[in-house]
């Protein structure tokens, strides 16, 4: 995976459009939307993300919503079309699911590294925590194209907060599903199933994308049996384009040395051994002592 | 609207060209310090030598790391946020960065800051360094960042330490480079700060920085941001922005200050926006949070201020500055 992988470059454009939405659906606890944004979805891959403005033009809720594409499909009827899935939680994306079809939404996007796919055909585990699961039916889908052997684990809390889990047959080689309170699949959570599945289907690669404590536990398991772990990192963000600073995260460059990366242009996928897990926690994330620039902050914090 | 010999309709030209403290810029409009990293992400969305100028993330001696997260909270109209001055240092700015906004024909005001005087000054000399510098029309001194480690005591709230600042700043920098000391709107007085500046060799003023403010997170019932307290931008500043370039220039009209030009800056998201800070005062704008709203924002407001002003009969940009304050002694 580390040879001969294909790492999507950071768009060399990025496009700002205004979109009309063409369909919403309820799926369990969550909303479906799907865009036309024709520029968009022909350049988007698996992993990338948009940037939604909420509210519209005069509204007082300036940042813009960050969703992860869960599906992009060029050309179409009426153009491409780009389709993310939201939970209404607070007031921006409670504004986006409440709109009807045939409203403009303001679209910038594709933004970010994806996920980077083998080369030459590997086993691989996608792992989905909640809404999380959103991009990868789209990522098994191309994965499997390239001839991979792909199988997703879906975890939530319950039945009502699993994404994708009546699709993932469609486009998998199997589908493991858990929830918290055992009202779908095995109960407990994604990492009580996930060292067999990776066992069983000799998988080189887990890709995950969900919360943060899931995403570290997916790197532990994928390390131990010596997989490689990409992981897509949900961090706030107030701008999705890299001038904010904000979607920070410490993450180990080549280099060996650990740097504050935004993961909204360096990510939001990145390798799960890059990340430093450890800084997390209680809700927040500490600046590790040895990250470049720490002394300094000490000095003039 | 006017109308050609030939019936067609013309759009009358104005002039937007601004001289600021001897620098010939384009147009007024300006990327905000910290709005728009140090211009290649934005160069994606529009050219950044389309700007009057273009702005630099606040860089200091040394690379920070800046604070942990979460750094940022939303706002009514705004956003508070905690970064905690991320960035590179002087070295690799001048190296990088600079190198890169010199290349695609960007006109640079960079900012700096420093945890002390001499630390300004370092910076400053430092910068001359750099194989781009004549890329640099000016250098905005932060002397009024709310997210450093003695939050009330920021440089900028006391006229002596803002008079330190900027007259050892002055001193490193050739007579050329302008320097504009960027002020905060969280002082009792902002006319005496604004004067200790100017009489210790600001060159211009840029108003405002952020508000110092603060968000509790109600479901974990803590502050919201890592570090406590941050800075206020958006909209829900702009009336304050408005007041302090008024106060000032009225000072400046009054004798009581210098006059040197006024950088206006909070929470200008529209040309009508923009319209405001310039009739209280303000000789060129910078924007800032509504760049994380509409990426394009900086452009889109210069078009929008140089319509709104041809709207209103105005020839020059820079007959409108400060034109409020002789509208209300009319009507007096």
């Amino acid at each position: 995976m580390s040879q001969g992988c294909q790492q999507p470059t950071a768009q060399e454009r990025t496009l700002q459009v205004s979109t009309e939405l063409i369909a919403t659906a309820r799926v369990g606890a969550y909303h479906h939307l799907t865009f036309v944004a024709p520029g968009v979805a022909e350049r988007a891959q698996p992993g990338q993300f948009v940037a939604l403005a909420v509210g519209g033009e005069t509204s007082a809720h300036l940042l813009r919503r960050a969703f992860s594409i869960h599906q992009a499909s060029p050309g179409g009827p009426c153009g491409g079309t780009v389709e993310v899935v939201v939970a209404a939680r607070g007031p921006g994306t409670r504004w986006l699911t409440g709109l009807r079809a045939h409203h403009e939404v303001n679209i910038i996007g594709p933004l970010g590294r994806g996920f980077p796919l083998p080369a030459d055909p590997a086993a691989c585990v996608l792992v989905g925590g909640g809404y999380g699961s959103a991009p990868l039916l789209w990522l098994a889908a191309a994965l499997r194209e390239r001839g991979c052997h792909v199988e997703m684990v879906l975890g939530a809390a319950t039945r009502d907060q699993l994404f994708g889990a009546a699709d993932a047959n469609r486009v998998s080689d199997g589908v493991t599903v858990t929830t918290d309170d055992g009202s779908m699949g095995v109960k407990g959570w994604v990492s009580v199933v996930l060292p067999d599945v990776i066992a069983r289907s000799g998988a080189e690669v887990v890709y995950g994308c969900g919360p943060m404590a899931m995403l570290r536990s997916v790197t532990d398991i994928a390390t131990a049996h010596g997989a490689i772990a990409q992981v897509a990192v949900e961090e706030s963000m107030a701008c999705g384009i890299g001038v904010c600073m904000t979607c920070v995260l410490p993450v180990k460059g080549k280099d060996g040395l650990t740097r504050m990366a935004r993961s909204c242009v360096e990510g939001p996928v990145f390798g799960g051994d890059r990340i430093r897990w450890e800084a997390f926690g209680n809700g927040l994330c500490r600046v590790p002592e040895d990250a470049e620039g720490a002394a300094s902050m000490r000095a003039h914090r | 609207m006017v109308t050609g010999s030939d019936g067609t309709v013309v759009s009358p030209t104005i002039d937007m060209g601004i001289q600021l403290a001897g620098m010939r810029l384009p147009n007024p409009l300006m990327s905000a310090s910290g709005c728009a990293a140090n211009g290649r992400e934005l160069h994606r969305f529009f050219d950044i030598a389309a700007l009057g100028a273009f702005v630099t993330k606040t860089v200091l001696a040394d690379a920070r790391s800046g604070r942990g997260t979460p750094r940022m909270a939303e706002t009514p109209s705004g956003m508070l946020n905690s970064i905690g001055l991320q960035g590179p240092g002087i070295a690799a700015f001048a190296d990088d960065d600079l190198v890169w906004l010199k290349s695609v024909g960007a006109r640079v005001l960079v900012s700096i800051a420093g945890n002390t005087a001499g630390e300004f000054a370092d910076v400053a000399a430092a910068l001359q360094g750099s194989p781009a510098f004549d890329a640099v029309v000016g250098v905005e001194v932060n002397i009024s960042c709310p997210n450093v480690a003695n939050r009330g005591l920021v440089f900028a709230c006391d006229p002596r330490s803002s008079a330190e600042v900027i007259a050892l700043v002055r001193q490193s920098l050739p007579a050329v480079i302008p320097i504009f000391a960027k002020l905060s709107a969280d002082v009792t007085d902002i006319v005496q700060i604004a004067r200790a500046c100017v009489r210790a060799g600001a060159d211009g003023l840029t108003m405002i920085n952020t508000l110092l403010a603060m968000v509790i997170d109600t479901d974990l019932l803590r502050p919201q941001v890592a570090g406590v307290t941050g800075g206020l931008s958006g909209p829900a500043i702009r009336p304050v922005a408005v007041r302090a370039i008024w106060q000032v220039r009225a000072a400046m009209m009054e004798g009581r200050i210098r006059t040197v030009p006024i950088i206006g800056v909070g929470g200008v998201r529209t040309g009508d926006d923009a319209l405001q800070l310039v009739a209280a005062g303000a000789s060129a704008i910078q924007v800032g949070t509504a760049t994380f709203n509409d990426p394009t924002a900086p452009i889109r407001v210069n078009r929008e201020l140089s319509a709104a002003l041809q709207g209103k009969g105005f020839a020059r940009f820079s007959d409108a500055v400060g034109i409020a304050h002789t509208r209300l002694d009319q009507w007096r």
